[in-house]
């Protein structure tokens, strides 16, 4: 198993160099070497490449996580931030604090977005209480409609406050915009996800069940709140930095759930690699298909994560039938 | 014929109360979008309100129509065309086009013809989704809407790439073409949407006494001798024309015919499509043409009305998919 992901960190590691060298300013080694470390190309590396590949990297790994994580929570295939409400209710806590009270740092921002991250999270698992039966699929489906549901408020708002354009940005994920200085937030959710990685044993179990945990001695409701304040802390950093990637956290706990089962202490680091991976490549071809422009990355995962989650789907009922 | 039906069928007579009711509302709303507020040159006022007037009253038929079409077909009253993807598949071969031909081209085609291709392409695509979706294996309702719904989101994000990589600097108009807004009706497509339309209209006519008989669910209609591939198929090619003359002059909008369809179904209280469509159609006159008058009158709010279906259809839903797993 140690091999495997070793060639796997060194795949990611190939995929950050290239990353740091894609752009419109010419950075090179030899420019590098030449410019001198006052250079151009070295403050266009410093100041722009390097924190736009950590950014990537953070935010795709934690993504990812929180994806993985609340998957094993709901015990459901086919949820993650951005399909039960949990990127929309962040959006509009940000949109109110925004609004009201502007002048709040950027810390206060991304917590109060947190917090309605939350709340909606919980709304929506309100919601499934209520239905009794519960089909597999109808979970991500009730999720979708209460993501659009609470996305139109925020539209709404947005629209009376004319912050329209500032909604649209969160919506879209956008790498472009990270400097120096515009990314760092992204450590801290980052640093919930590792947190997420040393409790996994938890989750794995509460994963089996209400019933299952309590039997082994955990505090069922205790574990769950506890994810859902992690899941809710990464998405809202992620907003706040870079927008919405969506279906990141569906697909690639997916594939690795394919590839290696449900074990989550074991899944977690692939999920991580696979996932800053993932965003790093769609990141590569948005800034080459059309150079010297770029096409943002929510664009561009939104094909690719859309066409994934497709086959997905038809696949896993094709086996079922 | 309908005084017969009156004096016989208590449920034709609800749903003939019910639709007088409707009309009468449907002209008060008409009436005040008309007039309300109105300063200035009459003849001024009375033309520009009339052209978005009658938008208003071609997407309301057009989304009502084919909404309640739909469900009869697929046999649910949860799926509509645009969950299903309709409309973002409408924009997407937009956007292809104008890809491939580019946007001068484009500009300098006449736009009729335009139109005709672009329906026509929507024909294709939507019948080959469709059978390969519908036709074949069976497949659950929620696993239907799941797919719809990301197929929707598929295709709004390719025609994004497309218009991405098609020209930066218009890429900002090309984008009007993502954004709902019943404020801005295309009138250059008016006339020939409105031919367009009261075709499909006749034809669903045609088609209303076989309609009747498809709700019955597939088995018991064979059964009963009617061609139902065929009735379906014509009843699918019915909703991809009204999609696309619905969305080439508003762009796309989830759940408004799930709204206005779930509507009239419960105030009917019958499955006649006779009445059933009238019905949905004027709830959706009466939801936009009174809708968008409150929202310019009283609020003084420009083109907020698709955000508000939205967030009202949105409810629908959740309550809807609640009520039907509660059921099981």
């Amino acid at each position: 198993m140690r091999f495997p992901l070793f060639l796997a960190i060194a795949g990611l590691i190939i995929l950050a160099g290239i990353s740091l060298f894609v752009g419109v300013t010419n950075v090179s080694i030899q420019t590098l070497i030449t410019g001198g470390f006052d250079g151009r190309a070295m403050q266009v590396l410093m100041v722009s490449r390097v924190p736009r590949t950590l950014a990537l990297i953070l935010a795709g790994a934690s993504m990812a996580i929180s994806g993985l994580l609340m998957q094993m929570m709901i015990r459901n295939r086919f949820v993650e931030p951005g399909t039960v409400g949990t990127s929309e209710s962040a959006a509009l806590g940000l949109l109110l604090i925004t609004i009201f009270f502007p002048a709040s740092p950027v810390f206060v921002k991304m917590l109060v977005g947190a917090m309605a991250a939350l709340m909606g999270t919980a709304l929506f698992l309100r919601i499934l209480r209520a239905v009794p039966l519960r089909d597999v699929l109808m979970v991500p489906l009730v999720g979708i409609m209460l993501s659009g549901v609470i996305a139109a408020i925020t539209t709404f708002i947005a629209y009376r406050y004319n912050m329209m354009a500032t909604v649209l940005g969160w919506g879209a994920g956008d790498f472009s915009g990270v400097l120096r200085g515009r990314y760092e937030l992204l450590y801290i959710g980052f640093a919930f996800a590792i947190l997420a990685f040393v409790a996994a044993d938890r989750f794995t179990v509460a994963g089996m069940g209400r019933d299952f945990t309590v039997n082994l001695g955990l505090n069922y409701r205790r574990v769950v709140i506890f994810g859902l304040v992690i899941v809710s802390l990464i998405s809202s950093t992620v907003l706040v930095s870079v927008g919405m990637i969506p279906f990141l956290g569906l697909v690639v706990p997916n594939l690795v759930s394919m590839m290696m089962g449900d074990n989550m202490r074991r899944a977690v680091p692939w999920v991580a690699l696979l996932g800053a991976g993932f965003v790093l490549v769609c990141d590569i071809f948005g800034r080459i298909v059309r150079f010297p422009y770029e096409i943002p990355i929510g664009t561009v995962v939104g094909v690719v994560g859309s066409a994934l989650f497709l086959y997905l789907l038809l696949r896993k009922n094709r086996r079922v039938s | 014929m309908l005084a017969k039906a009156v004096s016989h069928d208590p449920a034709a007579r609800r749903a003939h109360i019910v639709l007088i009711i409707l009309i009468v509302i449907a002209v008060i709303a008409t009436f005040c979008f008309m007039t309300l507020g109105a300063r200035g040159s009459w003849s001024f006022v009375l033309k520009l309100r009339g052209t978005k007037l009658a938008g208003l009253v071609l997407v309301a038929s057009a989304i009502a129509t084919s909404t309640v079409l739909f469900q009869t077909v697929t046999n649910n009253r949860i799926l509509t065309p645009s969950i299903m993807g309709f409309d973002a598949l409408y924009i997407l071969l937009q956007t292809m086009l104008i890809a491939s031909l580019g946007s001068v081209a484009v500009s300098r085609m006449d736009s009729t013809l335009l139109y005709g291709i672009e329906v026509v392409l929507m024909l294709v695509f939507s019948g080959l989704l469709f059978r390969w979706l519908f036709i074949g294996h069976e497949r659950s309702l929620h696993l239907l809407v799941l797919v719809g719904i990301i197929f929707g989101t598929f295709f709004r994000s390719l025609s994004g790439f497309v218009q991405r990589i098609l020209d930066p600097n218009e890429f900002q108009v090309l984008q009007d073409m993502f954004f709902s807004s019943f404020n801005i009706v295309d009138r250059s497509l008016l006339g020939f949407s409105a031919v367009i339309l009261i075709g499909a209209l006749i034809w669903t006519y045609l088609l209303i006494g076989r309609l009747d008989v498809v709700n019955l669910g597939r088995a018991t209609a064979i059964n009963l001798g009617l061609n139902y591939r065929s009735t379906v198929m014509q009843a699918l090619i019915i909703c991809a024309v009204m999609v696309s003359v619905s969305t080439a002059l508003v762009g796309p909008v989830t759940f408004f015919g799930l709204l206005v369809a779930s509507l009239a179904h419960r105030l009917v209280g019958t499955d006649k499509h006779i009445y059933l469509i009238p019905t949905a159609i004027l709830l959706g006159i009466i939801a936009l043409v009174g809708g968008q008058t409150v929202l310019e009158r009283v609020f003084a709010f420009n083109t907020a009305l698709s955000i508000i279906v939205e967030f009202l259809g949105g409810l629908t839903f959740i309550y809807l998919i609640m009520r039907r797993s509660r059921a099981r």
